[in-house]
């Protein structure tokens, strides 16, 4: 999960929202981009965001005795590039933030850049590996779709061990790694299923969107009309 | 595309609840009775850096008073996405009946 209100130093704080807020920015008019380009998007769009909404709202328990939450920010990395979640992530933390005391508005630049930034364009560089390597949809999707959630936690263990490097750097990220990234492995499987089940939804229901996306080929965009 | 097999969703599904039940199997016990089972990922963080000594310096604007009330905000979170998500879904499904019968209309008459 996030890193709690008030739990980094401020310069820490600072740093983070610097460096996360232009990628917000960007992916605020890229949001709008696509939706104004390509309204017949809007759907996909709606769905990739609601998908994370849904997606971040589940605790579940690990095998670490501890629970967490998964992120869901693969699918729309796949759908949409990961510029686009970055906004839709940030919209998901800041409704957490203010509603829910979940993560935090002193914290809210280190976990966009954990959860809006760092998971999609791990996911983003998972698909394209499998694609360019001609495997098939679903195995990209799972890899993408857990790798995304996983990242996170581990980006999240990372600012944390930088905010705290006690007794040094490595060992404090082995300690919050042990309890962030360990907990999140069954999570991130998890993910990866539930990532399959949608694409495999979404590829029966809207071929040709896909295709147009290039994310499935043409072949199967006939074959799915068939 | 390969054949659709219709197996392919129940045996995703059912690998999605034996991860579910294989965490409650394989987590150790919570050590006193007082300790809770399954606490969250950022509580247990919390607690370890204030053992160190450290203290939060902001606390949040607001917050929900009892963990009944945090669930419940948080079920609604999980409601409003499912909501649009569905919305989304249903919608993009809709459409692809009426691009078929559109497809199939000039061949029928």
């Amino acid at each position: 999960m996030h890193i709690a209100e008030g739990f980094l130093p401020v310069a820490h704080c600072v740093a983070w929202g610097i460096a996360s807020a232009p990628f917000v920015i960007h992916g605020a008019r890229a949001v709008i981009q696509e939706s104004t380009k390509n309204p017949e998007s809007k759907l996909l769009l709606a769905a990739a965001g609601a998908f994370t909404f849904v997606l971040s709202a589940i605790k579940l328990p690990s095998v670490t005795g501890s629970s967490s939450h998964p992120t869901g920010t693969g699918a729309g990395a796949i759908l949409f590039k990961p510029p686009v979640m970055a906004f839709l992530g940030t919209v998901v933390l800041l409704f957490q933030a203010l509603l829910l005391a979940h993560g935090g508005l002193t914290t809210l630049g280190a976990n966009v850049f954990s959860m809006a930034i760092a998971g999609p364009w791990a996911a983003y560089a998972v698909w394209r590996l499998v694609r360019v390597g001609k495997g098939p949809m679903e195995l990209g999707v799972f890899l993408a779709m857990a790798v995304a959630d996983l990242v996170t936690y581990c980006v999240t263990s990372l600012q944390l061990a930088l905010a705290y490097p006690d007794p040094n750097l490595l060992g404090a990220l082995a300690k919050f790694a042990g309890v962030f990234a360990l907990t999140q492995i069954p999570l991130a499987l998890m993910e990866g299923l539930v990532g399959v089940l949608l694409f495999r939804f979404l590829v029966k229901v809207a071929a040709p969107e896909l295709a147009r996306r290039g994310l499935i080929n043409t072949a199967q965009k006939e074959a799915a009309h068939a | 595309m390969r054949k659709d097999n219709p197996w392919v969703t129940p045996i995703l599904l059912a690998l999605l609840v034996a991860l579910f039940a294989l965490s409650f199997v394989l987590a150790p016990r919570p050590g006193s009775a007082d300790e809770e089972a399954f606490g969250g990922t950022d509580a247990a963080v919390t607690a370890q850096l204030e053992e160190a000594g450290h203290e939060p310096w902001f606390t949040p604007i607001f917050e929900p008073g009892s963990g009944e009330i945090e669930s419940g905000l948080f079920a609604l979170q999980a409601a409003l996405g499912a909501g649009v998500l569905g919305y989304a879904l249903g919608n993009l499904r809709g459409r692809k009946v009426e691009r078929e019968a559109r497809d199939k209309a000039p061949a029928g008459s």
